[in-house]
């Protein structure tokens, strides 16, 4: 018999998917794949959004049935009907969205499905005393009497895992663990994995971060389009190497920054308070200029008021004190539209709340913010074919990959949900943008696009214009598309980037302010700090010590990544 | 207005209000079962005219009343079997399936009362227990511990669900089906099969708060007549948070209020009789308009549920 792990399972030598192969309405989401994770290991599954990660995952999960090809075990075939037959196989699964009842406390999430010690009546005392034990073998520092919502995203993911280990798991699949941590989270996360592979685990760990697989992985294997197009030892992989895998086409990681060019103050927050949800101060005090032509980054842990600014300044929350200017116009307490109608516009961070509507088409989301004005009705009618038109064009000038203009937007992957969006904003040519952690569970690919996109619109467009121009004939969209961007170039947007990626926010702006319980810590250059300098600000520690500690070697990375 | 509110008919109403609480407590408790499983059953007041139709008619044609409320539960139990089928199994929408049922059952019970009883009758319900010594304190002995059996159970019930839901395996299920029937499903907790199970309960549990009103409270049957006592039992859930102390609290405030303007009218003080009427449905509203109760309602409340549907 093999040996047991500390949740006193046994060891589950290796798992082995051979020739999986998933069909969905349209979709041929796994083709032929063959996949296996081992004891004693973190196998990393890499892929871009809709490459048929979760789907494969789902499949040794018990979730979905494969229309071809087996699973095995240590060598013997299993069918799962449902999870219960993979969780009883020794397998647990952490998905992408946390799947934990946010009004249950832990403890209940833990009991919930599990036959009880005392038949009927439930034994929460006893499942209690047993998450306190794992918590402590595993490292896991979790609440048990707390309700979930009470909990921070990093402490409900410790909850998931307590949840997979309580349930027996020795082989643990984590799909996207780290989509939604902060760095501090994800260097505790990375911690527990390590220590459950050294036990005897076997780990499976999706992501499509690449400087993360490379950091807690052993072996790789990359998804594209269904199929693996590569499969590899993580020693020795390179960025630049998984990137071209993942994408088919070489990636570009750094960006060009031409110097700034404008300069004009086009937002001038003053002193500015807004309430968080629960009646106290999220922004308190927090002053800030964005200047024409540039990309102010916002870093920051999430939940030192970002979210609660990000509101304020688009309308969507009331101000307390403080002021707003927008074109030099007191905007504190204007309506959503009064600020778009100003040149504001905004790429929200969640997306499917504020962004978008679920199941709305592509098209009518499109035309969300200006339906009821031409060219889009005529008298009291809607005029389809101008909104079709116009649909059309924004969805090949950004790059949005869609069946039709008529599918839901709920079933577009969220990189291209992303696009729409900040096509539309960009698209109403705004002076000013706020953009609120626009790249977040986006995969690699849009990300690149929508960071070139960022960036173009800092100093005129270039990168539109060439996927434009470059790919097509100069259609009548295009030549349009050219037209609007000719006109934006003189206009130099200023853009706010909101983000909790470091990377992300290394990579793009021109100044970088970092914000720490609703107030600004400091505001640095783009190459003024390192990343540690930015963590310790990001800390609360303030700038002028920050940079001191370390300012005698300088040496600053030049590298964002 | 003074000699109105003598002793004895303030007794008179806490007592009528106690004693008529019964129905809404059996219907809304079985409603808050469903609800909080996900499944929001607005058949109740059909389910509970067939209970009261099939529970006297069978007490009436046997001469036992137990029979006839094992009937009700049982026709109660069907006609919930039956939602669950058409709003679990087909995922109708759940309110219009919820009002077919009602329609369903009014027009049903109507139709087999007149084709098989003809026209009104009564029957000896049954009769109020004295509860030993704890019935003999003056009083309140008659206000509280002298009810038939059937009140007994329903308050009863209040402490028994409130076990039910916060202490079994069971209970964890339906409330974790009613939140994020996703994460229970990952759990290998059947979402359907405990729908399945709470819907049919809430069936059970309105035939009973039928027959509560037929064979027990006022022991006669005739059309329609709980009157939409089952949607006032649906608003006392939402009243009480989904929670079964609060559904207790709603349904005797409600009956309180209703045994009041009873009085009042069969004193002929000169309020309209309509209006006095109307009185507990317009507390009814206010006090559901301004119950914020967003936080404790089930999120999937009305949600369809179907694996990788998400
Ligand atoms: N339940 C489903 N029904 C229909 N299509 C689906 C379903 N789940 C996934 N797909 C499709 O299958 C493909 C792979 O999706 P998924 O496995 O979620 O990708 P990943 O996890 O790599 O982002 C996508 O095109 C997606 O739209
Ligand atoms: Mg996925």
């Amino acid at each position: 018999m093999s040996k047991l792990l500390s949740n006193g399972q046994p060891q589950i030598g290796e798992v082995r998917a051979v020739g999986i192969v998933k069909r969905f309405p349209g979709v041929l989401a796994n083709d032929h794949v063959d996949f296996d994770v081992k004891a004693g290991e973190i196998h990393a599954l890499l892929g871009e959004n809709g490459a048929g990660k979760s789907t494969l995952m789902r499949q040794l999960y018990g979730l979905y049935q494969p229309d071809e090809g087996k699973i095995l075990i240590d060598g013997v075939e299993h069918r799962f009907h449902s999870p219960k037959d993979a969780i009883r196989a020794g397998i647990g699964m952490i998905h992408q969205h946390f799947m934990l009842v946010p009004e249950l406390t832990v403890v209940e999430n833990v009991a919930l499905g599990l036959k009880s010690s005392r038949g009927f009546v439930l034994d929460l005392d006893v499942v209690e005393k047993r998450v306190c034990a794992l918590a402590e073998q595993y490292g896991l520092k979790i609440d048990p009497k707390a309700s979930v919502w009470q909990l921070a995203v990093g402490e409900q993911q410790r909850v998931e895992i307590i949840k997979a280990l309580y349930r027996g798991a020795a082989v643990l699949i984590l799909d996207e663990p780290t989509a939604v941590l902060t760095p501090q989270e994800v260097d505790d996360l990375f911690v527990t994995l390590r220590q459950m592979a050294a036990e005897g685990h076997a780990l499976v760990f999706i992501s499509h971060k690449l400087h993360e697989v490379l950091a807690i992985s052993d072996r790789v294997t990359v998804l594209r389009d269904g199929r693996v197009v590569g499969k590899r030892p993580t020693q020795g992989a390179t960025k630049e190497e998984l990137a071209q895998m993942m994408v088919g086409r070489p990636v570009i990681l750094q960006y060009d920054m031409p110097p700034l060019q404008c300069g004009d103050t086009l937002l001038k927050i003053e002193d500015l308070f807004v309430q968080g949800d629960r009646g106290v101060d999220a922004v308190a005090g927090l002053s800030l200029e964005l200047h024409a032509g540039e990309i102010l980054g916002l870093a920051g842990v999430s939940g030192n008021g970002q979210r609660e600014l990000a509101q304020a300044l688009t309308g969507l929350r009331p101000v307390r004190k403080g002021r707003v200017l927008l074109h030099d116009k007191d905007v504190t307490n204007a309506s959503p539209s009064e600020r778009m109608a100003l040149g504001l516009s905004y790429i929200p961070e969640e997306r499917m709340k504020e962004g978008a509507i679920r199941d709305f088409s592509v098209a009518d989301n499109i035309i969300l913010q200006d339906h009821h004005k031409p060219p889009y009705v005529r008298s009291i009618f809607f005029d389809f074919k101008a909104i079709k038109n116009d649909a059309k064009r924004l969805v090949e000038a950004f790059n949005v990959k869609t069946p039709t203009l008529d599918t839901p937007i709920k079933n577009l992957s969220g990189g291209n949900i992303q696009k729409l969006i900040m096509g539309r904003e960009l698209w109403r040519r705004p002076s000013v943008l706020i953009a609120a952690q626009p790249t977040r569970g986006v995969d690699i690919g849009a990300s690149e696009y929508i960071h070139q996109q960022l960036l173009g619109q800092r100093n005129g467009a270039t990168t539109v214009e060439s996927s434009v121009v470059q790919r097509r004939t100069p259609t009548q969209a295009g030549m349009e598309m050219r037209e609007m961007l000719e006109g934006r170039r003189e206009q130099c947007l200023a853009t706010l980037l909101i983000s909790e990626d470091l990377d992300e926010i290394r990579a793009l702006s021109d100044r970088i302010a970092v914000i720490y319980e609703g107030k600004i810590v400091g505001i640095v250059d783009r190459n003024e700090a390192t990343v540690e300098q930015l963590g310790l600000m990001m800390a609360g520690v303030r700038k002028e010590e920050a940079l001191g500690l370390k300012k005698s070697g300088d040496h600053s990375e030049k590298e964002p990544s | 207005m003074g000699d109105l509110f003598t002793l004895p008919v303030l007794l008179g109403i806490i007592y009528s209000g106690i004693r008529f609480a019964t129905p809404y407590l059996f219907a809304a408790i079985g409603e808050t079962f469903s609800q909080r499983s996900g499944v929001l059953n607005l058949g109740v007041d059909g389910m509970m005219l067939m209970g009261a139709y099939s529970g006297f008619f069978v007490a009436v044609k046997t001469n036992n009343l137990w029979l006839g409320l094992l009937a009700a539960a049982l026709t109660g139990g069907l006609m919930g079997l039956l939602m669950a089928v058409i709003s679990v199994t087909f995922q109708a929408t759940q309110g219009i399936s919820g009002i077919g049922l009602h329609i369903l059952g009014l027009g049903l019970s109507t139709l087999l009362f007149t084709t098989t009883m003809g026209g009104v009758g009564t029957i000896g319900g049954f009769p109020p227990v004295r509860i030993p010594l704890l019935g003999e304190i003056p009083y309140i002995g008659d206000i509280f511990f002298n009810h038939n059996i059937l009140v007994y159970f329903a308050f009863l019930l209040v402490p028994v669900s409130n076990w039910i839901l916060y202490k079994t395996t069971f209970g964890l299920q339906v409330r974790a089906v009613g939140q994020s029937p996703e994460a229970a499903d990952t759990l290998g907790v059947s979402v359907k099969g405990i729908r399945y199970i709470t819907v049919t309960l809430g069936g059970i549990l309105a035939g009973i708060a039928g027959a509560s009103i037929s064979i027990a409270l006022i022991n006669v049957f005739q059309e329609n007549i709980t009157n939409g006592m089952g949607f006032i039992a649906v608003a006392l859930v939402y009243f009480g948070a989904w929670r079964p102390t609060g559904v207790l609290f709603g349904s005797l405030l409600f009956s309180f209020v209703n045994a009041l303007q009873q009085w009042v009218q069969l004193k002929g003080i000169p309020i309209p009789a309509g209006m006095a009427v109307m009185l507990p449905y317009i507390l009814t509203i206010v006090v559901l308009a301004f119950s914020s109760r967003r936080i404790s309602k089930p999120a999937a409340l009305t949600k369809k549920f179907e694996r990788g549907e998400s």
